[in-house]
């Protein structure tokens, strides 16, 4: 009989899917039955996952330890032996918020579905069988279940877009897929890699219980003992000699640097980062409104939280080295992704835009290696930045799915996008308008409002590692006011709305108020009361940015030390 | 030794404690069962269901007479030549054997359920089948040159008829012709290049042949031996390659896949692609221990390989029949199977890991086997499905696949799934058969091969994805009744049956690895000793 947390985890990540099989025996035409009963799964999947936010009462009861920094709650079990592939779950300061986030928003995106009336009930599988997988990916510890889950989202994804989006639907549905599917062979090659390099036995037995290895590995063996354990392998990424640093694999770079790159590209793939956006534009717009909400509030997280769990703690040499490469593309986003959408003329490709300029930040964030700067081997900075970054990816999540969804909320009624055709929506649509405002302006980064907390911290732990970085990341503020208020006065201020079926503009209905008020409700609370969500992050977050600059400290002695040797000592003469 | 000591020896190499004969006993009952549905035809020319309970109980014997799990045990069958060294018996031949009477037994039952043959043909098709089977359980355990021949023609000779089977059809016609005159060429090619090799090296049993080359070598060789050794290695290289249908030898695959029927393509691709690939891994087991002869066939191998696959995923674009689309796919994964036999080359020699040469190389061909295992249940069940649309609407144009998921659900999610698996993307086995692929090449430091590789997953996404998206996102044309296949009628029901290893074996490869591993241990007892 498994225990208790494994089946309270199990359950959270396969609630859905369980729930996708049974709608299967279910005949297509009870639509109202399939929506209700994929609502009362999906609602029982956020239920979980609050009683798990709550504070810890007793060990092992599954809830949250705020002290904690480690890994918690971890759940291990063998799956496939002969590989060492284990179902492994845990949840720690950086996945457990986006959990959150995950069943929260798509318990509001099914919601915002309900009027989809075409093919319900595949839709409603598809959708669960994504919501599975989007869990799976931040409950996962185990390289291996973590790239399954990762692709588990693909499918629904594809056949998502595919069949209930806009009228490019298959040229954005294959782009997606394509984009993905390249960034994750890319993860698989690093995997593999990783995998073949790994030993455990190069770690101390406190180390392996810290990194909750299966029992088998404890054991004395004369061959290399791999593992697929992301906590492990990070242990080995940064022990003083890494086995990935070791050899040089290629172009006179190491295992580790290969490796960074490809989960890198991977990654942000995903995120997206300036130049492989190009797929989100055109998956965002064409996707129905539930969708784009979950791929721009949900999807992209993933490419920020693959950077921060698997990038930075497995090839910190590599991280180190590359911290312009990241920083650069960081800031080539925001910059690159704000003056895009200030030249958009469609009001969901600029919303789509914005995210690509905001998930900038993140970037920057991770990337500042602050605690180098000048030799102090000072965490603060780094450590304002990365939590600011943590910040930023939940903050993003609230805004630009509400965002997502209130385009979604006028294109139901007018069955057009065009920037230039909106205005005077206040008169006609006073609520909507005013929540519509309540939001873009969390998204512009507006104090009391859950952006500017993110976007503060990462410009502020930057500040130390590059002031140019810093300055231009400050300045995009400027640019995100400029495209988010004169968005506002082109489709909400104005004398009177004078494009196509004017007649439609009806106030917003109570289901799409239930949908918008809570992001709205959370986009305030988090940018008054920021310290709700940095009580989860704060610890972990401090423990990754400790030992990444303790490594970095012990990584610049060996440098020196090498130096020094390789120097001709002075020759004194008589 | 005097005529009636040599009498004496092979009496006692066949029936004595060496058990050549009982280790020959699921080929015996193979034999034994062919001439029993002809003699069955002859003494009851009425008998309706013509012979398949007879094939499926001989099937089924053999399959027991093979027995795959009995020799898995720890220490049974260490592996040994019977039958004075003509056929090598080890694990690898077991699996290999299993792996091919499990498929024939699924595959006369869907030719059962496909049901094209007139009652009249069926005995003779039954019987064809049966005899290119023994032909591959042959090739999958030479160990010595008149078997690979052997075996070879008696694998290919009845697949020439079979690709012909519908007589009245021309594409059939001119299918069976193709085959036949190319297949005969490249017979005719491998058999020159083994009289080379056999005449260099002065012997015909391979495992000599490895030991000559390496004494050879190490005493130096002139250069027209040379040039001999080396033309001969490349014209078995080029025989293998046909049988393969790998680059650029596969010209013959789409024709005859487009003109034979579904079920006869199916039979082609799966069953004589494996035995092929036994095959491979023997005559290359046979040199291994040459480091020279190694590294010229590692080259070639993985040149074979890339090339093979970037082709025939490349090529598979333009495609608009399904069949002819499957057949360049099926061009793309005998690319992807002949990776691990290069990182096993490659391995051997302990050109991997220094401490354990022998198990990581053996390792490769496990990853092989796996490959093969789920190969087996994916491509069949492509296959199957063309078939039974075949049935239905009378058409194998991916055009007419249009909406299917509209008139038949179950069926589409099913053919999807089996889309995806050959793709390769989890949670399907065909991501655990790529995986364990790229785990070989990995291992034997393989690093172009391995990125030509996964680069090929990227690029065999677009044809895949185009069924799934023919069958899923386009409208059904009006003009025309939608095809109907329900899941409970018995083609939909195979269909279903067959999809679902091609999910569990995801789910559940522990038991499917550690299969292969005992597979492949003890496989190059010929070349390195037990």
């Amino acid at each position: 009989m498994p225990d208790f947390l494994t089946c309270l985890f199990s359950a959270v990540v396969f609630l859905p899917a369980a729930g996708a099989l049974v709608l299967c025996f279910v005949p297509g035409r009870n639509t109202a039955a399939i929506k209700w009963f994929s609502l009362a799964v999906t609602a029982a999947v956020f239920l979980l996952t609050v009683w798990m936010a709550l504070p810890a009462t007793s060990p092992g009861s599954g809830q949250f330890d705020f002290g904690a920094a480690a890994m918690q709650n971890v759940v291990l079990h063998r799956w496939i032996p002969a590989f060492r592939v284990d179902y492994l779950l845990g949840v720690d300061g950086i996945s457990f918020p986006l959990i959150l986030l995950t069943s929260f928003l798509s318990l509001l995106a099914l919601v915002a579905g309900w009027k989809i009336a075409k093919h319900v009930k595949a839709y409603c599988i598809l959708f669960l069988l994504l919501e599975t997988g989007m869990l799976g990916v931040f409950f996962s510890l185990d390289f291996f279940l973590f790239y399954v889950f990762w692709e588990v989202m693909l499918l629904p994804m594809y056949f998502l877009i595919g069949i209930w989006g806009g009228p490019r639907r298959e040229y954005a549905a294959i782009k997606f897929f394509l984009f993905t599917l390249a960034g994750s062979v890319m993860i698989l090659v690093a995997i593999l890699m990783l995998y073949f390099n790994s030993d455990v036995r190069c770690l101390s037995p406190e180390q392996k219980a810290a990194c909750h290895l299966a029992d088998d590995a404890a054991v004395e063996s004369d061959q290399p003992v791999r593992t697929f354990n992301l906590l492990a392998l990070a242990e080995l990424g940064q022990s003083p000699d890494s086995p990935f640093a070791r050899e040089t694999l290629w172009c006179g770079q190491s295992i580790s640097w290969w490796a960074f790159l490809l989960l890198f590209i991977g990654f942000i793939i995903k995120l997206p980062a300036v130049p492989v956006h190009t797929w989100l534009p055109d998956a965002h717009v064409e996707a129905p409104t539930p969708i784009s909400m979950i791929l721009a509030g949900v999807l992209l997280k993933m490419g920020g939280y693959g950077i921060l769990r698997i990038c930075y703690p497995i090839c910190p040499d590599a991280a180190y080295s590359l911290a312009w490469l990241v920083c650069g593309l960081g800031v080539l986003s925001m910059v690159y992704g704000a003056f895009a959408a200030m030249a958009q003329k469609d009001f969901k490709r600029l919303v789509a835009y914005s995210s690509v300029s905001h998930m900038g930040y993140v970037l920057l964030g991770i990337g500042v290696w602050s605690a180098v700067a000048a030799n102090a081997y000072s965490t603060k900075f780094w450590s304002w930045a990365m939590s600011g970054a943590m910040f930023q990816m939940i903050a993003h999540g609230l805004s630009s799915a509400g965002m997502f969804f209130l385009v979604g909320v006028v294109y139901d009624r007018v069955h057009h996008r065009n920037l230039d055709q909106y205005g005077g929506l206040f008169a006609r649509m006073p609520l909507y308008s005013g929540l519509s405002v309540g939001i873009f302006f969390a998204a512009l980064g507006l104090p009391g409002l859950c952006g500017f907390i993110g976007e503060f911290w990462v410009v502020l732990g930057s500040w130390s590692y590059s002031a140019a970085l810093a300055v231009v990341a400050a300045s995009v503020v400027i640019l995100t006011a400029g495209y988010i208020l004169w968005t506002i006065q082109r489709v909400y201020l104005g004398p009177e709305y004078k494009g196509p079926h004017p007649e439609a503009l009806t106030p917003i209905t109570r289901r799409e108020v239930a949908v918008a008020a809570p992001l709205l409700a959370f986009a305030i609370l988090l940018g008054v009361y920021p310290q709700a969500l940095f009580n989860y992050t704060s610890p972990t977050i401090d423990q990754t940015v400790h030992r990444l600059s303790d490594w970095a400290r012990q990584h610049d002695q060996e440098q020196s030390l090498e130096t020094e040797i390789e120097k001709p000592t002075p020759v004194d003469s008589p | 030794m005097n005529f009636p000591e040599l009498i004496q020896s092979v009496f006692d190499d066949t029936l004595g404690p060496g058990q050549s004969l009982s280790l020959f006993r699921p080929e015996l009952t193979l034999c034994a069962t062919m001439i029993a549905i002809l003699l069955a035809r002859m003494i009851l020319p009425r008998w309706k269901t013509s012979g398949f309970y007879l094939v499926l109980l001989g099937l089924t014997l053999a399959l027991a007479f093979v027995f795959p799990w009995r020799w898995f045990a720890e220490g049974a069958l260490p592996g040994q030549e019977i039958f004075t060294g003509l056929l090598a018996a080890d694990r690898f031949s077991v699996a290999l054997r299993g792996l091919l009477l499990l498929f024939t037994l699924l595959f006369v039952t869907f030719t059962q359920i496909a049901g094209r043959w007139a009652p009249e043909d069926g005995a003779e098709f039954f019987v064809l089948l049966l005899g290119a089977v023994l032909g591959m359980c042959l090739m999958v355990s030479a160990n010595h040159v008149i078997v690979v021949l052997l075996g070879m023609e008696m694998a290919s000779l009845p697949c020439y008829v079979l690709a012909g089977w519908q007589r009245d059809r021309r594409v059939s016609s001119e299918a069976a012709l193709k085959y036949a005159v190319f297949g005969a060429a490249a017979a005719g090619i491998l058999l020159f290049g083994m009289s080379l090799l056999a005449g260099a090296l002065g012997s015909v049993h391979l495992p000599t042949m490895g030991r000559r080359l390496a004494e050879l070598l190490q005493a130096g060789v002139d250069p027209a031996q040379l040039t001999a050794l080396i033309l001969g290695g490349l014209m078995v290289t080029v025989g293998v390659a046909f049988k393969l249908a790998a680059f650029p030898f596969h010209f013959w695959i789409p024709d005859v896949f487009e003109g034979a029927t579904a079920e006869v393509a199916a039979f082609i691709s799966v069953a004589s692609k494996a035995a092929a690939l036994g095959l491979l891994v023997r005559l290359a087991g046979a040199f291994v221990g040459v480091p020279d002869a190694r590294q010229f066939l590692v080259v070639l191998v993985s040149l074979l390989a890339a090339v093979t696959c970037t082709f025939g995923n490349l090529a598979a674009y333009g495609q608009n029949n399904l069949k002819r689309l499957l057949a360049y796919s099926t061009i793309a994964h005998a690319g992807y199977m002949m990776m691990p036999v290069a990182a096993m080359i490659a391995l051997a020699g302990g050109q991997g890991s220094p401490d354990a040469p022998l198990s990581e190389a053996q390792k490769a061909v496990a990853a092989l086997l796996v490959y093969l295992g789920i190969y087996l249940f994916m491509n069949l069940a492509a296959f199957a499905g063309v078939a039974f649309m075949r049935n239905v609407a009378h058409s194998e144009d991916l055009r007419d696949y249009a909406g299917l998921v509209h008139s038949s659900p179950g069926f589409t999610v099913c053919m999807a799934i089996v889309m995806f698996s050959l793709l390769g993307i989890p949670p399907l086995s065909g991501f655990t058969a790529k995986w364990t692929i790229f785990l070989a090449l990995v291992s034997a430091k393989l690093w172009t091969l391995l990125a030509i590789g996964v680069l090929n997953t990227v690029l065999s996404l677009f044809y895949y994805l185009r069924v799934v998206k023919v069958m899923t996102l386009d409208a059904p044309p009006a003009d025309r009744a939608a095809p109907r296949i329900p899941l409970t009628s018995a083609a939909g029901a195979y269909f279903a049956m067959l999809t679902v290893p091609v999910v569990a074996l995801f789910f559940l490869w522990g038991g499917l690895s550690r299969w292969a591993d005992a597979a492949a241990q003890a496989l190059f007892f010929t070349t390195f000793g037990p």
